[in-house]
């Protein structure tokens, strides 16, 4: 101890109290940012209150005071955290215009609002939770299995390469190019628009991880038979036929046809 | 017939010694071989062989050659892939894929494409050709139809042709078919459905095809049959019936200086065409190879391998089979129960009804309008699309009509491409379906009219140079140039077609005309075929036109001569009227006569 009240009043010492506090705050942060969704399942009683304010501020005109529902937003009793945390942090809620569906843009609260407005609405109703660290955790899952589960339950919408499809009226299976194992797992239990609710009695946990495999492997995947034109399929290859190779073998024979006169 | 090489130059190289060793030692060789094979005659015959020369003669070729890539890539597909279902359980380097059961005929399609040394590259120059192949058959059609090279004498090789297309698209499809990937087996449920859906017939015919439920065991092995040996053979030997009618009945040509419908103007085979055509085969040998390597095409590892239960969103067939999936998508929901036996007009219809009339009427075609128009001239001269507007109206009509089809089979792509409603679309299309062929087909004629007397104006005054004069009481005039030979020659190759007259009902000793609906029928017929084409202008008329132009062209000439009259600068076009000039371009004019 005489090494430290020695030195107490060194001028250096304020600097280090300084650095140590931001670093433990910083690191402390992350930790606990990290550590949200197993957190925002519980939900403590101020994150409950933030969240009743988010909403109604902003979600209530059409879902109700009471998350009841009006005429123009579905009831958000039962939804759940997870289907909150799923529309809101894909930028899906709110809604920017009417339309045949929900689409996904930039979300507009950030990281700690969400959790507080998943709480508020989990605390009306018990609903599918936000999914633990350790239902996302998909090492170790089998790929191929995953494949085969998503061909059977999800490329009738979501197209074999995960580029979605198109559904009636205007509505449409999105791309899961960009989707996080967290969107992923969240809009399986919960269903969102037009897409059937898998919940964990009729697809395992370990089956949604291995699906979760299988789709990261595609966002991932490289095209070992050169540009992929957007893995759509026979349409794309039709355009890229004639627009650029068929047009390329024209303007050869135009060229070997000007030549001779 | 003109040829340029002559025949005695190729076969007695000793008795006409040269001094290029190249010259004597090719001689020898052509020597050598003519005392064993007797092939002087024929080749210093058929060497010299003249065709003419036109960029859209080269479309037939692009087939060909693509056709050969086929052949060849085909070839190297058929030492590595397996036409078996047995089922396999695949450990190939996949990752995605491995331990999944599949059929050996997708586990050897993945080998293809990850094991064998440059097998990627060439399954997908394969395919590419493929497709590349039947878009240069429709194109080269177009050509064809647009052109009436399919008139006499040439209908029997347009059927040929019409053949040769339906063939192309068998063997695009049973080639689609092959890799039992999740695609190509939800194709082949379609065709299952497709052949159900004929009366009476259907059910047995599709446990015919695919001997018993689908997908059977036994359908991948046919179809390879199909595929590799029967459908190939077929194209092969009715190329060559193709050719070798091209070969004797000579190639069409566009009008031009010289050419008529009793000549062919052009370069001889050896050495012009031998080296475009090389040249040609190397170049879209090249693009397809290139593309090859290049861009992925049917990535089949993506799409998994084929079980019945299950579809992807997206499912489309390669491009040629495109119109016939938007026919089926755009067909409402029709059923009838005859006897106790339904009959599915909506698969019916658009599967079966609808491409049998469009290739029937397309083989039928050239007899149509013969007869429609009374033509049984021979013409080996072209017609220009303009100067036949009514043919040029139903091509294009045809093809939109395609078109629409077309973009049907992709309606789910283009919904979430453009954010559309696949409903919206789909009705939008049904609706043009009906109405745009039909208003393509005004349109079309019309511009083809426009063009016709766009045509007998220059014939009668010349083109119009751009230069505009002003006379010296103020007129301005726009001077008209005589044309050219070559564009002259052009639009006189246009022939004109009397419409056929009405038939009597009965001739003047009153026996009745038995065939008198038939002939009226030929006579309205052949009356909206040629009554609106604008006659080529009488040598009378033409004449006078000439010397309007002449005349507009002598007004402008003394322009030019301003210099040797009183050395002041005169821009082109510019002033006429000039300070000190009482002449007027006439006294000009009359003083230089």
């Amino acid at each position: 101890m005489k090494f430290l009240s020695a030195r107490r009043r060194n001028p250096l010492v304020a600097l280090f109290l300084l650095v140590a506090a931001l670093g433990m705050t910083g690191v402390g942060y992350s930790v606990i940012s990290s550590a949200k969704p197993a957190e925002a399942a519980m939900g403590s009683q101020t994150q409950v209150e933030d969240g009743k304010k988010l909403y109604l501020e902003g979600c209530s005109s059409c879902h109700g005071l009471d998350a009841q529902g009006t005429m123009n937003g579905p009831t958000l009793l039962g939804v759940g955290a997870a289907s909150v945390h799923f529309q809101v942090a894909t930028g899906r809620m709110p809604l920017a215009a009417p339309g045949a569906q929900a689409v996904a843009k930039d979300p507009i609260y950030d990281v700690e609002q969400i959790a507080a407005m998943s709480a508020y609405i989990a605390s009306l109703a018990p609903g599918p939770a936000i999914p633990t660290a350790e239902d996302l955790s998909y090492e170790g899952a089998d790929q191929a299995k995953g494949g085969e589960l998503f061909r059977i339950n999800c490329a009738q919408c979501h197209q074999a390469a995960g580029q979605g499809g198109a559904l009636t009226q205007g509505k449409y299976a999105p791309s899961l190019m960009e989707a996080t194992p967290q969107e992923i797992y969240e809009a399986m239990v919960t269903g969102p628009q037009s897409m059937p609710v898998f919940s964990n009695e009729t697809l395992p946990i370990e089956q949604k991880q291995e699906i979760t495999a299988y789709i990261m492997g595609l966002q991932e995947a490289p095209s070992p038979g050169g540009l992929s034109l957007g893995r759509l399929g026979p349409v794309v290859e039709g355009l890229f036929m004639w627009v650029a190779v068929f047009a390329a073998l024209i303007a050869a024979a135009v060229w070997i046809g000007i030549k001779a006169r | 017939m003109t040829t340029t090489v002559n025949t005695n130059s190729l076969g007695d190289a000793e008795t006409t010694p040269k001094d290029d060793p190249l010259e004597i030692a090719g001689g020898a060789t052509a020597k050598y071989v003519d005392q064993r094979l007797g092939s002087n005659r024929f080749l210093g015959r058929n060497l010299g062989k003249v065709f003419p020369d036109h960029w859209s003669f080269m479309l037939g070729e692009i087939a060909l050659y693509s056709f050969i890539v086929v052949l060849l890539t085909g070839t190297y597909l058929t030492l590595f892939y397996k036409p078996s279902m047995v089922e396999v359980l695949y450990d190939g380097s996949y990752v995605p894929l491995k331990g999944v059961m599949m059929s050996e005929a997708y586990a050897s399609t993945l080998d293809i494409s990850f094991e064998v040394r440059g097998g990627l590259l060439i399954r997908q120059m394969h395919h590419w050709s493929a497709l590349i192949f039947v878009a240069a058959i429709a194109v080269h059609m177009f050509r064809v139809f647009f052109t009436g090279a399919f008139r006499k004498p040439r209908e029997f090789n347009w059927i040929v042709g019409v053949a040769l297309t339906a063939l192309a698209l068998g063997a695009g499809f049973t080639g689609y078919s092959l890799p039992d990937d999740l695609l190509s087996g939800t194709g082949l449920q379609i065709i299952r459905g497709i052949l159900q859906s004929i009366p009476l017939v259907g059910t047995w015919a599709a446990f015919l095809v695919f001997g018993g439920e689908f997908p059977g065991t036994d359908i991948i092995s046919r179809l390879y049959a199909a595929h590799i040996l029967l459908i190939p053979g077929i194209i092969l030997a009715l190329i060559t019936v193709h050719l070798m009618m091209v070969w004797t009945q000579k190639h069409t040509q566009f009008p031009g200086p010289g050419r008529t419908n009793d000549n062919v103007v052009g370069y001889p085979l050896l050495p012009v065409y031998m080296a475009k055509a090389g040249g040609f085969f190397f170049i879209v040998f090249g693009i397809i190879a290139l593309i090859g390597g290049l861009v992925t095409v049917n990535p089949i590892w993506i799409f998994g391998p084929y079980t019945p239960d299950q579809v992807s969103a997206g499912t489309q067939p390669d491009w040629y089979i495109g119109w016939l999936d938007g026919a089926l998508r755009l067909m409402p929901n029709i059923e009838t129960v005859l006897f106790g036996f339904t009959i599915s007009w909506n698969v019916l219809v658009p599967s079966v009804i609808i491409p049998g009339i469009l290739f029937t009427g397309l083989a039928l075609y050239p007899f149509l309008e013969a007869w429609a128009t009374g033509d049984k001239r021979e013409h080996n001269l072209l017609d220009r699309p303009r100067n036949a507007p009514v043919r040029t109206g139903i091509g294009v009509m045809a093809i939109v009509f395609y078109g629409i089809l077309w973009i049907g089979g992709g309606n789910d792509i283009v919904a979430t491409t453009f954010n559309m409603s696949i409903n919206a679309i789909s009705w939008t299309l049904r609706v043009l379906l009906i109405v745009a062929p039909p208003l393509a087909f005004i349109i079309t004629k019309r511009i083809c009219l426009g063009l016709q007397r766009k045509d007998r104006d220059k014939l009668l005054h010349g083109y119009e140079s751009g230069r505009v004069l002003r006379l010296p009481h103020g007129e301005f005039i726009e001077v008209h140039q005589p044309l050219n030979y070559k564009e002259l020659a052009v639009i006189q190759g246009k022939e004109d077609i009397a419409v056929l007259p009405a038939p009597e009902k009965a001739d003047a000793d009153g026996v009745k005309n038995k065939l008198y609906p038939i002939h009226n029928l030929q006579h309205k017929l052949s009356s909206f075929f040629l009554r609106d084409n604008v006659q080529k202008p009488s040598k009378a008329e033409i004449e006078a036109g000439q010397a309007h132009v002449a005349h507009t062209s002598e007004l402008e000439a003394p322009l030019h001569d301003y210099e040797e009259l009183d050395q002041d600068p005169v821009g082109h076009g510019g002033v006429l009227h000039h300070p000190g000039m009482a002449m007027t371009n006439q006294e000009q004019i009359d003083q230089r006569h």
